[in-house]
């Protein structure tokens, strides 16, 4: 005996023991004569054959395959049903030098993971898919699959499956092969040795189309399930031959090998140094103001239509309260309510930390058109300011409990030129009515909500023509 | 580094950022969209992957192959996109990957609308998805908050391998406030049971499959030691005037806040008022709770949902005190205003 040899071995990539496997650890799992057997084979034996096993990573499906891992001795996760792409696009996307093979059955892959297949394949994912046709439901029982053949029996198609109830078989690869990113699929079978043999080629040439980078590629693999079909292993392969080629015909759907150009390299990340300027976080508040000790609660609530300016008054009002060392925060309402034209925001200033940054009795209100006074002028609290953007406040709206400014802000603004900066006119109004600010603060916050330089000298001088309009003769706290 | 006057959604991506992810995988929703769009902008600019799926059963799938190559990876979604992730939520625990998700809360069932709610609350604590899995479930009340919690979620996640959920809403994201950011950033690094497509990682599994019964159950009651263990090592809330109080609130993310202005109105009426605002949902700070309920004479829980928190509160309390309700829905915020109007009415 000792001078036989065996020419033939198990492949490198496979396990020596299946020590996942809780029983009978040196045999599969799958029944006699099933096509998953070969399949793995052909596939192992491809990875040894490049020289690519420590690369690969492995994804497991759900169905008779589910246990591919108990196989092959490669980094291995395993997966939700269908969504093998998913995973396989994040695996390859975070490792790029990884050689990502997915595994899937025609359940998993063309019923509850036809999405996943699409766009992975539509983005031209750089991984590879291996697709296990065998036109059934094996791992659940033998149930109606979207490849199924026509009038096949099956335990959800007891009387045939029927165009009628169940469509027609889906032909998966024809349909990748029509969208534009993918760069290799082609159909092969495991119903005789020479095509058994060609799918050995068609997985390798995959392999070697994701290695070289060129995107996506898929092997779409017609296979026996001698177990459900209820044939023994040879009239199965028999039925590969020619009952399913006859319906799926075997071949390339999708070549371009030979055009496609490798994916960009990967840009290396920049070093952890560059994070706060990549993340803008310089660009804050460098205004070193103490901390307030005087009393400040300002709550004020900003109303007018989309288009006035509301949401930047008051978010300009805050980030000059910030640098001016108040606490402080901003809240627009958000929502259905800006579609409809209308705009409010809450605007919160004050020496100790905020709590509710709602503003539902504010002490402060600017409304800046009619609808929004009327809306808002109930919940002012007494001793409260109002800005009103109008020559006069509407004699049903007039509150004795408050301070009430008509002004018409935005055709002193058209006085300055622009009718945009009447937001930026009513926020100098309220700085000179209250003090709570200097100007100057302002001046400072402005470009920092003001992205364009031109508007900056507008807005300042819009605050100073604002604040001129009132000259209170004691500025009030509120 | 200065303050930033900056959008919770916005502060949250770049607590991310900063904690050292470097993959975020979404589809769009409202209110939780500037997550995405922020995600766009600096995530590739820090050397990852910025992803939109086709769905968020994709979206939630791509976090588990990027958490099992090791990748610090997140998503954020809302209400029917939190739902559809809930498969793989469940996967992803079972698993033993992290990650983070936030969830921008909005209004429900089926499309609902999309302005504020805390009706994921159920959600997000007991499951979700199919098994004996927790999240971890924390919940910001600031835009501060949305950066620091994020950028502990993410070392939680790693330190428990385990899903986290920053369980937030519509008002937090939108809501503008002074931020300070981390001053040391994480920078990444592969932990060594991802799989990397290398041959020091070639051993490693990823899988939530335990075929037999006694497997299974032993990988259950590993979990379940880890949920243990985050409650005793984990569990954060915040006490706010609780120290006198006979009445302590219960509310958390934004609710908080309205309740701590209702606290200081009830206050400046004599009412001994507190509130106790959990900061993790799970693990759930009833050990503080129990000790308040020997010294309050009655709780008050404020939710913007029909009562869901409401439970693990009176769960806590131990029918010790009675414990009130108080919960508008639909997005409709409740303000101190009305809570008080409610306390005097009914306490
Ligand atoms: C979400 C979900 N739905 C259903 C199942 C049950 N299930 C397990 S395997 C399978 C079908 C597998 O068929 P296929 O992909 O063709 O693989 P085969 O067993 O034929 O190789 C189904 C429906 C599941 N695991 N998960
Ligand atoms: S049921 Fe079919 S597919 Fe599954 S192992 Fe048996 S032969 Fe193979
Ligand atoms: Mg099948």
């Amino acid at each position: 005996m000792s001078e036989l040899k065996c020419i033939h071995g198990k492949a490198d990539c496979f396990y020596e023991h299946y020590e996942r496997k809780g029983e009978a650890q040196h045999q599969t799992h799958y029944c006699p004569g099933c096509g998953h057997g070969i399949a793995h084979k052909l596939l192992a034996e491809s990875i040894d054959e490049l020289g690519i096993r420590d690369r690969v990573i492995l994804v497991s499906p759900v169905g008779c395959s589910v246990f591919l891992y108990y196989y092959f001795d490669v980094g291995n996760v395993q997966v939700a049903h269908g969504r093998a792409p998913a995973v396989a696009t994040a695996l390859k996307r975070a490792h790029p030098e990884a050689i990502v093979i997915s595994y899937q059955g025609d359940g998993d892959l063309a019923a509850i993971g036809s999405a996943e297949i699409l766009h992975a394949a539509n983005r031209g994912e750089n991984y590879t898919s291996i697709f296990i046709n065998n036109a059934i439901y094996g791992m659940t029982g033998g149930q109606m699959a979207p490849t199924t053949l026509m009038g096949n029996r099956t335990t959800t198609t007891p009387f045939g499956r029927n165009v009628f109830n169940d469509g027609y078989p889906l032909h998966v690869s024809e349909v990748i092969a029509t969208l534009e990113a993918p760069t290799y699929v082609e159909r092969a079978a495991l119903g005789n040795t020479k095509q058994i043999l060609q799918a050995k080629k068609a997985i390798k040439k995959a392999l070697e189309t994701q290695m070289k980078g060129l995107g996506f590629s898929m092997v779409e693999i017609l296979s026996p399930c001698p177990t459900i079909w209820k044939m023994d292993p040879v009239d199965a392969q028999k039925h590969v031959r020619e009952g399913l080629a006859a319906v799926y015909p075997l071949g390339a759907k999708r070549d371009r090998t030979k055009e496609a150009e490798p994916r960009p390299a990967h840009i290396p990340a920049p070093a952890l140094e560059e994070l706060p300027r990549i993340l803008k976080l310089d660009k804050g508040s460098d205004a070193a103001m103490p901390a307030h000790h005087e009393t400040v609660d300002f709550r004020v609530k900003v109303a007018g239509f989309g288009g006035q300016g509301v949401l930047l008054l008051g978010q300009l009002l805050a980030e000059a309260g910030m640098d001016y060392g108040l606490e402080v925060s901003w809240l627009p309402s958000y929502g259905p309510e800006m579609r409809s034209g209308t705009s409010n925001c809450h605007v919160r200033l004050s020496n100790k930390p905020v709590d509710s940054p709602f503003v539902s009795s504010p002490n402060v209100l600017i409304a800046l058109n009619e609808p929004s006074l009327r809306k808002f002028i109930s919940t002012v609290e007494p001793g409260g300011l109002v800005f009103y953007n109008g020559t006069a406040i509407p004699a049903d709206c007039v509150r004795a409990d408050l301070r009430m400014h008509p002004i018409p802000f935005f055709a002193v603004a058209d006085e300055l030129g622009s009718t945009k900066v009447g937001n930026i006119v009513v926020l100098g109004a309220l700085l000179s009515a209250t003090g709570v600010l200097p100007l100057e603060v302002v001046d400072h916050a402005l470009p920092r909500v003001v992205k364009a330089e031109k508007w900056i000298e507008i807005d300042r001088q819009a605050l100073r023509r604002g604040a001129s309009l009132l000259c209170p003769e004691v500025p009030v706290h509120v | 580094m200065p303050k930033q006057l900056i959008k919770g959604n916005e502060a949250l991506v770049k607590g991310a950022v900063l904690a050292g992810c470097r993959a975020f995988y979404g589809y769009p929703i409202t209110p939780a969209n500037e997550i995405a769009e922020s995600a766009a902008v600096y995530i590739p600019q820090a050397g990852g992957v910025f992803l939109q799926a086709e769905s968020e059963v994709a979206a939630i799938n791509m976090v588990y192959g990027g958490a099992s190559a090791g990748v610090r990876t997140m998503t954020a979604s809302s209400g029917p996109g939190m739902s559809l992730m809930c498969e793989g939520i469940s996967y992803i625990a079972g698993a033993e990957l992290p990650c983070v998700i936030a969830n921008i809360m909005r209004g429900g069932p089926g499309l609902g609308n999309i302005a504020p709610e805390q009706s994921d609350y159920f959600q997000a604590v007991k499951g979700g998805g199919h098994g004996c899995y927790h999240a971890l479930v924390l919940a910001p009340a600031s835009a501060q908050e949305m950066c620091d919690l994020t950028f502990l979620g993410f070392d939680l996640a790693d330190k428990y391998r385990n899903p986290v959920i920053v369980l937030a809403d519509g008002c937090l994201g939108q809501m503008m406030e002074p931020v300070e950011f981390p001053t040391t950033p994480r920078a990444p690094r592969t932990p060594e049971w991802a799989v990397d497509g290398t041959a020091a990682t070639r051993p490693n599994l990823i899988s939530s499959i335990y075929l037999q019964p006694d497997d299974l159950e032993k990988h259950i009651l590993k979990l379940e030691a880890k949920y243990k263990r985050a409650h005793v090592e984990e569990t954060r809330w915040e006490n706010y005037r609780t120290d006198d109080a006979e009445l302590v609130f219960v509310g958390y993310g934004i609710v908080a806040r309205i309740l701590k202005s209702v606290v200081e109105k009830l206050r400046m009426q004599g009412i001994k008022a507190g509130l106790l605002r959990p900061i993790t949902l799970y693990p759930f700070p009833a050990p503080e709770l129990r000790r308040l309920a020997g010294q309050a004479q009655q709780f008050f829980v404020v939710e913007m949902s029909t009562g869901q928190m409401v439970e693990d509160v009176r769960l806590a309390v131990e029918g010790r005190r009675p414990v009130e309700f108080y919960g508008r829905c639909g997005g409709n915020i409740p303000t101190a205003e009305e809570i008080v109007e409610e306390v005097f009415a009914h306490v």
